[in-house]
Formats: C-alpha cells, sequence, structure tokens
C-alpha cells in the first residue's frame, strides 16, 4: 500500500485553492496599521484545492467506523447512530437558534431540554437531571461535587471515597480531582462487590461509593439494594456510573436501588455519536436532595413558560457554557422518542442477547475467568492462547485483518489478558457470526500459526506500530527538519 | 530468579535491607504482567509513609497501578534515572530498575513480609 505523504511532503510554492481578483477600488494601507497581519505563515503548505480533497478523503478511508461494521469496544457501547437524529438534530429551528436568543423566541427548544431531562429522570427512576456535562467524565466529576456540596452543606465534609476493583477507571480520577481520597473495595469470587471488605471500609470517613452496575465484568450487583443500604446507614452517598445504563435501559432503574446521583453518557446508552464523531454528552440525575446543588441554569417550567432558573444559591455553579451540548441532547431525545419505552426495552433486552450469544459460542475457545452469568458485556482472557505465547494485544490485532474493531483490552484490571465485548443490540446475527467466527479462526491460527498473529495486522494501511515508543517518545505535531528523511520515521 | 535475601510483598514489591535502609522495587512477575513501562511517578525526598501506603504509580501500554511502600518510614532517594528510562523496571527489576530508598521506622514491618520461598510459593498459587 502507498504511504499517503504529509501536505508539507507534497507543497510547491505558489500553489493554492483559489486566487481573489486584483483589488480594482483605491485601498488605504494605513488603516491596517499596527494590526498583526502578514501575508504569509512559514512553512504552511501550498497545495491545490484538489490535492488537498484528495489527501484528506484517502486518510479517510483508511478509518474505521460504526457505519461500517462491529465495534465491540466494551463499556463503550459503539452502537449504530441512527440516521433520523441527525435530521432532526438539522431542522433549521432547531440548529439556528442562538444561545442568547430570548427565552420567549426559544420556548420550543427550551421544550426539548425541560422535557428531555424528564424522560431521562423518569427512565432512571431519579428526581432531577441537568443536561449541562459536555461528556461522561465531566459528569462523573459533577456528581461527586454535588455529593461534596451537600456534605459540605451539612457540616460533614468527608475524606474518602470507595471505589470497587470492577469500576470504570475514571472513577477514581473524577473523585480525586474533586479532592477525595480513593480507597479500593474488592470484588468476591463472582466478580461482584465483596460485601464484608465495604462493610469494613464503610467508615463515617467516607462521603461516598461509586458504582458501576453492571460492573465492567458485565456482571449485575445484585445486592446492590443490600450495598446501597450500607452506605447510606453510615451517611455516605451511592454515585452510580451509567455507563453501563445500555443492559438496564426499560428493565430496572438505579433509583429503585436507592442510586443517589448517575451519570449518563448519550453517546453510549442513546446512540449520539462517539469518540471522533461527537461532542458527547454526561447528563447527570440525581435524587431531591441533590437538587438543591445542580449546576446553574435549571430549566423550569411555570404557568406553561419554560424558563432557565439562575437564582439558586446553593448551586454549585456553572460547568459549562450555556446550555450544554444542546444538539446532542436533541439526537438523544430522537432516539428516546422513535423506540417509545417499549423499544427502549428491547434495546436492553437485545444488547444482552447478544452479548450472551457471543460468550456462549466463544466459551470453548476462550478462557472466562468469571462464570457468573453477565448482562450486556462478556470478559474473555488470554489465558488458553498466553500458553502458546499469543497474547490479548495478538488477538486485537489479528481481528483488524477480519475488518472488525478490536475489543476492549486489559481492562478490568481484575481479569489478566482480557478482551471485553460489548456487541450492543445494533448487530444482526449474520454480522454476531460473522465475528464469531473471525474469534474461532484467531483461536485455531493461535495453535497452527502463532507467528501470523504476532505479526498482525497484515492488511491495514499502518502495520503493528511500536505501541512502547509512542507512549515514551510521542511525537504530537510535525517540525521541520532539515533532513526530510527523519520526520517520515 | 528472584535474590535470596530480598524481602517480597503480596503486591510484588521487594525490599533490599542494608543496615536500617531499604530499597524498594517491583519484582520481575510485577513488570511482567504490567508489560512495557513507560511512566513512573514517584514521592518526594522526605515523604513520611505508612505501611503499604501507595509510593506512586508505574504506568506501562496496558494499565496504571499503584506501588505500595512493604515498610514504613521517610523516603531518603528516588531512582532518579527511571525519569529518562523507564524501561529499566522492565529490564532489571531487582536492581537498577529499584525506585525509592527508604529510612526505615518500624523494622517489625518486616515480619508481614515474605521471604524469597514463600514468595515463591505465593506465586505459584497465582499462577494455577
Amino acid at each position: 500500500m502507498i504511504r499517503e505523504p504529509l501536505l508539507f511532503d507534497i507543497s510547491e510554492k505558489g500553489k493554492r485553492g483559489f486566487r481573489l481578483p486584483e483589488l480594482d477600488v483605491p485601498g488605504d494601507p494605513s488603516l491596517l496599521k499596527g494590526l498583526p497581519l502578514r501575508t504569509e505563515i512559514e512553512d504552511f503548505p501550498q497545495v491545490s484545492e484538489v490535492e488537498v480533497v484528495r489527501h484528506f478523503t484517502r486518510l479517510s478511508k483508511t478509518n474505521y467506523c460504526v457505519d461500517e461494521g462491529l465495534y465491540p469496544l466494551g463499556s463503550c457501547t459503539m452502537k449504530y447512530n441512527p440516521k433520523i437524529n441527525e435530521v432532526i438534530a438539522s431542522m433549521k429551528p432547531i440548529s439556528y437558534i442562538h444561545p442568547y436568543a430570548p427565552e420567549e423566541l426559544s420556548q420550543g427548544n427550551l421544550e426539548i431540554l425541560y422535557v428531555f431531562e424528564r424522560y431521562l429522570s423518569e427512565i432512571t427512576g431519579m428526581d432531577a437531571a441537568s443536561l449541562q456535562p459536555s461528556a461522561g467524565a465531566q459528569g462523573e466529576l459533577l456528581g461527586m461535587m454535588l455529593i461534596r456540596a451537600c456534605l459540605e452543606d451539612h457540616g460533614d465534609p468527608r475524606k474518602t471515597v470507595l471505589i470497587p476493583d470492577s469500576a470504570h477507571g475514571t472513577n477514581p480520577s473524577s473523585a480525586h480531582i474533586c479532592g477525595y481520597g480513593i480507597k479500593e473495595i474488592h470484588s468476591d469470587g463472582s466478580g461482584r462487590i465483596d460485601i464484608e471488605d465495604l462493610k469494613k471500609n464503610m467508615t463515617k470517613e467516607v462521603a461516598a461509593l461509586m458504582v458501576t452496575n453492571p460492573n465492567t465484568l458485565g456482571v449485575f450487583e445484585s445486592d446492590i439494594k443490600k450495598i446501597t443500604g450500607i452506605v447510606h446507614s453510615n451517611g455516605g452517598f451511592v454515585y452510580m456510573d451509567g455507563a453501563n445504563m445500555n443492559a438496564l435501559l426499560g428493565v430496572c432503574r438505579p433509583g429503585d436501588m436507592d442510586v443517589d446521583v448517575l451519570h449518563l453518557n448519550l453517546h453510549k446508552t442513546f446512540s449520539t455519536p462517539h469518540g471522533g464523531g461527537g461532542p458527547g454528552a454526561g447528563p447527570v440525575a440525581v435524587k431531591s436532595g441533590l437538587e438543591p446543588y445542580l449546576p446553574l441554569p435549571v430549566i423550569k417550567k411555570d404557568n406553561g413558560k419554560i424558563f432557565c432558573e439562575y437564582d439558586r444559591p446553593k448551586s454549585v455553579g456553572k460547568v459549562r457554557s450555556f446550555y450544554g451540548n444542546f444538539l446532542v441532547a436533541v439526537k438523544a431525545l430522537a432516539y428516546i422518542l422513535s423506540l417509545g419505552p417499549k423499544g427502549l426495552r428491547e434495546v436492553a433486552e437485545f444488547a444482552v442477547l447478544n452479548s450472551n450469544y457471543i460468550r456462549k459460542s466463544l466459551d470453548e475457545h476462550y478462557h472466562l475467568q468469571y462464570e457468573t452469568p453477565s448482562l450486556h458485556e462478556c470478559v474473555f482472557s488470554d489465558k488458553f492462547q498466553k500458553e502458546l505465547g499469543v497474547s490479548n494485544l495478538d488477538i486485537a490485532k489479528r481481528l483488524i485483518d477480519y475488518n472488525v474493531h478490536p475489543p476492549t483490552m486489559s481492562f478490568p484490571l481484575i481479569v489478566h489478558g482480557a478482551l471485553m465485548i460489548e456487541p450492543t443490540e445494533t448487530e444482526s446475527k449474520r454480522d454476531l457470526d460473522n465475528f464469531i467466527q473471525a474469534m474461532k479462526e484467531i483461536a485455531r491460527e493461535a495453535k497452527e500459526n502463532p507467528t501470523l498473529l504476532k505479526e498482525a495486522p497484515h492488511q491495514t494501511y499502518v502495520r503493528r506500530l511500536d505501541e512502547t515508543k509512542a507512549a515514551r517518545n510521542p511525537v504530537l505535531k510535525w517540525e521541520k527538519k532539515s533532513d526530510k528523511n527523519d520526520r517520515q520515521t | 530468579m528472584f535474590p535470596k535475601d530480598y524481602y517480597y510483598s503480596k503486591d510484588h514489591e521487594w525490599i533490599k535491607i542494608d543496615g536500617d535502609i531499604g530499597t524498594i522495587g517491583i519484582t520481575d512477575f510485577a513488570q511482567n504482567q504490567l508489560g512495557d513501562v513507560v511512566y513512573v511517578e514517584m514521592p518526594d525526598k522526605g515523604t513520611q509513609l505508612e505501611f503499604h501506603q501507595s509510593i506512586g504509580v508505574i504506568e506501562s501500554v496496558k494499565a496504571v497501578s499503584d506501588v505500595y511502600s512493604p515498610v514504613s518510614g521517610e523516603v531518603i532517594e528516588f531512582n532518579e534515572k527511571l525519569n529518562e528510562s523507564p524501561e529499566l523496571i522492565n529490564q532489571k527489576p531487582h536492581d537498577e530498575g529499584w525506585i525509592i530508598r527508604i529510612k526505615i521506622k518500624d523494622e517489625s514491618d518486616l515480619q508481614k513480609l515474605m521471604s524469597v520461598d514463600e514468595y515463591e510459593k505465593f506465586l505459584e498459587g497465582i499462577e494455577e
């Protein structure tokens, strides 16, 4: 395959996309005096329009996306993004509204936010929601800020947050940024929270437990009511990471599990674009005890009129400009409305069914460390292949040759050499079978020709990258070098 | 393969004793589990560490993991070479890849650790 050159490398002096006609009226350069003008940006590539278009089109063809095939990244819920969402979000009355437009001219858009907040509260069994956070990590941080604000308001600031070893990797970071120390809670043999370990560590210094349910093994915390009870009886809060909400949608509700606050990832559960296709959105839903602390503004309705409320003395304040990622909320609301309550429940049912179909089909070929029934994702390990000298990395890289995006790897940490697979409800049986077939082929190749896996991928634009070198000596931008060969290595 | 005169923890740290000074690192088993180490975060000199308190974190291509102090005491030195060459932890985990030196506060902490024979037996249990 021919390597696409950088625009810097194909630059030729004097080339440009288009030319403006010469100025045919008298000019007055003195008007621009003192302004930081320049006629040329140093080393800026000079290329024609068609060269730029072809360059980026060719690069785009080396990419992989959910519109192309299965994207089984565990705990990322890379589901298909229905195009109707984009159609609705592109409608002029929705996309052309300015955030500074007066409320009386924005009633329709405010209603979208108002109704959407009510729906999210209903779906999660909570009392109120805020659409402000821009993504899951900010939602987590806001959730912890609400807990801190409430505890301090009651004169009981605490120091520690408990996080199970099967929780999402971002949780400790969010709690840490919010100023809490972290204490890890162990899993028991079934992959669930060890209740005894929780009891031992749940002291009066603990502000909250951050629980991911189902956890990153895809296992439902069936003792969740007991867990929330232990935390509450010691004056702490329960934060739920809602990243795995796709497993529960329409079936059960965090609010009914006595969770106090959770975030949702609209770009996971509610089908808005994920990753580079974002932006994301991480709404936070709370029980009434935390409602006074929600960020500004809060969308209210009174006498048929919808408005933004700013006069809230206990609020943690602004966490984002304007009203969050508004168009993401529009897309997620379109998804909810197009599915309806029955459809939302089917999402969870098919997500769980698909994952279990894969799990059952592959359990002879790949090791399952935890045999506890799992919901929307399943976690294999490379234990069988490790004996043949093949690691989870080799398996993941080889999957690329079968035109499948690799699954989440080496997480959760409690499964060594993990391959965390989440197919979502998107995939048809035929696509699931193709994936299963690829995984079986790879298991066979590991036995017969491990070198093939260790050198994979073979069919891609670039071959196996040196991840260690990339992490130790990252080259993050182009720099002019005197020797042209240097920058291509 | 594990040095005979070191003490070992269940979290796969080792400590080598020289008078009241202990040198601390992670075992070959630990580095093997982590994969290629790309960054090591170490405590400042003078930091007082409790038994089993986090010394810092080791970041590998796969994961970020805490390193716990196998004894209580005061950090007197850290391995500056790791800033430039974190791969020393992979290449020579039991000597040049050491992480910190500590002035031991309470020698009785050593009784909570394992001898090389006990550690090897402990590993057999894990690997099964």
